[in-house]
Order: C-alpha cells, then structure tokens, then sequence
C-alpha cells in the first residue's frame, strides 16, 4: 500500500460523493498516480462502509472485466469485483429513473444465489457449480463516475467496478439443468437486437467467475458466506442507456427480462 | 449488363476458384453493375461447376447480421449455392493451404429440410414444419475478390463468398430448441474467439430461411427436400490458416469442429 489512511478515507469520500451527487469526476490516478491495487480496494471497502454506517445493505457482488477481450485491452491477469447495494435493485418490469445516474450503460449477465460457503485458494468450476443454489437472469447497470468512463484499472476498483444497479427476474433454474457456457442471451433496445452472446463470455464459464471471486476474497481472507447473491460478469457489451428506452433481454431456458428507463 | 459480359465475370470467378487466385472487384471494373447481375454471374459460376461434375445439395444465406449489412451498406441478405464438393464432416481436415485463398471460419446453424419450400408467402411456421432437424456447422467462407475488398454485387457474383462447410456432430428436432437465444461460443485453436445467439441471423435463422425460400420464390426456384440451408453466421468471422483448428458448439443443439492444414 502506498497511500495513508487518511488519503484512502478522503478518496473514498471523494468517490462516493461522486455516486451520490450523480456529479463526474476525473479518475483518481491522476492526483495519486503512486496508488496501487491494494489501495484501490481500500478505497472501494471504505465506500462500502460508509454506505453500511448509513444502514445501506450490501445486497452481493459482482465481478467485472470478465471477458477475455476486456482484460486483453486493459492489460491485466484477472477480473476485478465490486460490491452491489439494497438500493441499486430493480425488478423486472421497472421503471427505472435515468436521472438517479451519470451515464447509465447496461450489461446482460447471469446471476447466481449460492446455497453454501465458499472458500479459496483452490475454488474451481466444480466447487462453485455445487456451491450454486440457483441462477437468475440479470442486468447490471454500470456507470462510472469518471468523466466519459475514462478511467484505469486502479481507478475502477476504487470506483467499485462502476456498480450501479441491477435489474433480475425472468425465471431461476437449478445449474445442473442449464448448459452455462452456451447459454445464449439477446439484448433489445426499442424493439431492436442490440447486442447478444454466450455464458462462455464470462471467463469461459460464469461458474468460473463465481470460482474465481471466491479466491480473489481469499487473498483478503474473506469467503462467500451461503446465500449471496453474485453478478457474474456481463455476457454483452455495455449498451448506453437513455430516458424513453425499453429494454428487453431474453435468455435460453430462463426467459425474458424487461424494463425501462424513464 | 450483357450476357457476354456475365459470362466472362462467371468464368473468370470460376477460374479463380480452381486456380485459387484473386481477381479485381467486379464493381471497381462495372461500377453500373446491379444485384440481378451479380446473380446472374453466380449462376454462370454454378453452370461451370455443375459441367465439372458438381451437384447442388443446398443453399447459403449471407450477409444475415446488422454488422456485416452496414459494412456492405445494405439491408437485405444473400444467398449463393452448396454443391457436394463443398460438404466436410465433423472433425475432418480442411487443406486450406489447396482449396481456398483468404479462407474465413463462420459458426452457424444448418437446416436440413424434409420437405420443399416453395415461395412466396412462405412463413416461419412452414419453414419450423419443413425441417427435419437443425445442425451446428462451420462455414468456411472465402472470397476470390482481392483482400476481401467486397461490396454487395461482388460477393453474390463470388456464389456469396461460400468456401467450404463442415456438419456437426447432432441433427435435433427444431421443436426442442429456442433457436432465437440459443448461444454458440466459438473457439480457435483452444481459446474462445467468440459468443453468439441465433439471434444474430435476421433476429432468428428462421427468418433467414424463410426469406431465402420467398426470395428464390420469386424466380420460380424452391427449397427442397434433402436440402442443407446454411443461415447465416451468429458471430463475427474468424480468419483461419493451415495449423488453426476449430471448435463450436450451439446450445441445445451441438458441435462441430474442423481442422486446417
């Protein structure tokens, strides 16, 4: 770590006034060019609890840069997560208040509950897959709160991986009745195919990415307790978003998923 | 344009196919070609390989997503035509390096038909009833125009840039699959290059078929029985050399690979 305690707990004030006065900022590298990963993460657990102080609760997590291409272009090893909010939950069916947000783009992903504990080093396909109680579908709304989602990776972390909201519904299915990998998802805009894809866009696999959180959590220590709730990466590229616009999602044996923005 | 001239832009294709050259952009030499005449070459294209021995055994459809119909400024798709010298089997070798030029991998999904399709007026409930069965499948496409340097005309005169393909390992009832959301991953030489959904052909490759069979219905020619019909790439196109092989697999209803050598 290369930041004091102080700078982390003024960063992150900074940083989530940012989110809760729907206000841009440029990314926080360029002030604190020496912040590394450890400090990034730091930042977005200081968020995180701030947000717990004023009785907000953590309602899962998510993984981002979860595609191979994403992680090519922004150079790194390994996907990034962020934490997701009682606040940023939607519906299916709601209508969703553009102006709550800066930039607001969309992501088609699915979801996971799990129905026990996770633990790394060592968590794989195989243990996150048996681990899994259920999958929903998901949208995650991402937006940054970096001036024209310019940012890095350091940034991004802090920012907690541009989390926003999230909209599930549709219909669950156990994970032993879903072929995950090829399970393909269309994303409509006003009537129109906008973007589509498969699971295998999430690292392969989203159970991977659920396997991989957990040994990422491991670093710090931390496991996936039963019962949370985990995004696992968006399958589609992110959509911007506008007032007027519908969205439509439909999944391969898990329905539809359909919402506006207003 | 004059009969002379599309048969000498039919021969000339058909020459550079066998002798695996390119040739100039038919629109950069006719600027003032039309579609009809681009089809019109593909069918002097065809009659050359029909003399050499070839059977037609079914029909392609390109130009099927919004991304490839705004580079080719258009917005309708394709078609050309698939002869038995074209058909490979899961897991065979493809001699890239002896049959094709610029050779390109598509992942799709083929319809094998049970009974014909006569349009117009065909709907996609007829063409769900025509079919026996849906297949995974690669497409190998390859242009004999120079670098791909295509624009509509050009491809339909080339029989749609069709190479080679290669059926997958399953035929499923299309009763027992979304073909709409169904996803396709698509992997080159062991990493995943691509994801898709049925989607990507004209909303649904149901619609593809049903468009070709109201579009040869036009011209009095109709799908038939036994026919394969490719519907049109759910990805984007993946370039291939000898030494690349491949692998995909569609939700629901298969796989199919192919090796290149």
């Amino acid at each position: 770590m290369n930041l004091d305690q102080e700078t982390i707990a003024k960063l992150a004030e900074h940083v989530e006034n940012a989110e809760l006065n729907r206000q841009e900022i440029v990314k926080i590298t360029d002030d604190y060019p020496d912040m590394d990963y450890e400090d990034a993460y730091a930042i977005q657990y200081a968020i995180r609890a701030r947000k717990e102080a004023r009785g907000t609760r953590i309602a899962g997590l998510k993984m981002g840069l979860t595609s191979r291409a994403k992680m090519k272009q922004m150079g790194v090893e390994q996907p990034v997560f962020g934490f997701i909010t009682d606040y940023g939950a939607y519906a299916e069916g709601a209508e969703i208040e553009t102006s709550r947000f800066i930039h607001p783009r969309i992501e088609a992903e699915v979801a996971v509950v799990t129905k026990a504990t996770l633990r790394g080093p060592g968590c794989h396909i195989g243990s996150a897959l048996a681990a899994i109680d259920f999958v929903i579908p998901a949208v995650e709304i991402i937006d940054s709160r970096y001036k024209d989602f310019r940012f890095d990776l350091r940034s991004v972390i802090a920012d907690n991986t541009s989390a926003a909201g999230y909209v599930t519904g549709g219909r669950m299915a156990r994970p032993e009745s879903l072929d995950l990998p090829v399970l393909g998802v269309v994303l409509e805009k006003n009537g129109e195919i906008v973007e589509l894809g498969a699971g295998a866009a999430v690292l392969g696999h989203p159970a991977a990415s659920v396997a991989m959180l957990a040994n990422m959590l491991a670093e710090r220590g931390e496991e996936i307790p039963a019962g949370t709730f985990i995004m696992t990466g968006g399958i589609t590229a992110a959509v911007a978003v506008e007032a007027g616009d519908n969205i439509c999602v439909r999944y391969q044996d898990l329905g539809t998923l359909g919402f506006r923005f207003v | 344009m004059e009969d002379l001239k599309i048969d000498q832009y039919g021969d000339e294709l058909y020459s550079a196919l066998r002798e695996r050259r390119m040739v100039e952009p038919l629109t950069e030499r006719e600027p003032k070609i039309t579609i009809a005449d681009a089809y019109e070459v593909s069918l002097r294209l065809l009659a050359r390989r029909q003399a050499d021995g070839e059977v037609v055994i079914g029909k392609k459809i390109g130009v099927t997503s919004k991304a490839v119909q705004n580079m080719l400024g258009v917005h309708r798709p394709d078609f050309g035509y698939l002869t038995d010298r074209m058909v490979y089997s899961n897991g065979d070798d493809v001699a890239v390096s002896e049959e094709m030029i610029q050779p390109r991998a598509e992942g799709e999904i083929a319809f094998i038909l049970k009974q014909d399709l006569a349009g117009p007026g065909v709907t996609n409930a007829e063409v769900m009833a025509a079919t026996a069965g849906v297949m995974a499948c690669f497409e190998i496409v390859d242009s004999r125009i120079r670098n791909w340097e295509i624009k509509i005309q050009d491809t339909i005169a080339d029989n749609a840039s069709c190479g080679v393909f290669v059926l997958g390992d399953a035929l499923v009832d299309p009763d027992d699959v979304d073909l709409t959301t169904c996803g396709m991953v698509l992997e080159k030489n062991g990493e995943i290059v691509a994801t898709g959904a049925g989607a990507a052909a004209l909303g649904s490759p149901v619609n593809a078929v049903a468009w070709l069979a109201n579009t040869l219905g036009e011209y009095g020619i109709g799908l038939r029985a036994g026919e394969v019909i490719l519907s049109g790439s759910l990805a984007p196109l993946i370039p291939v050399v000898a030494g690349d092989s491949m692998h995909m697999r569609i939700g629901g209803i298969g796989s199919a690979a192919v090796r290149f050598v």
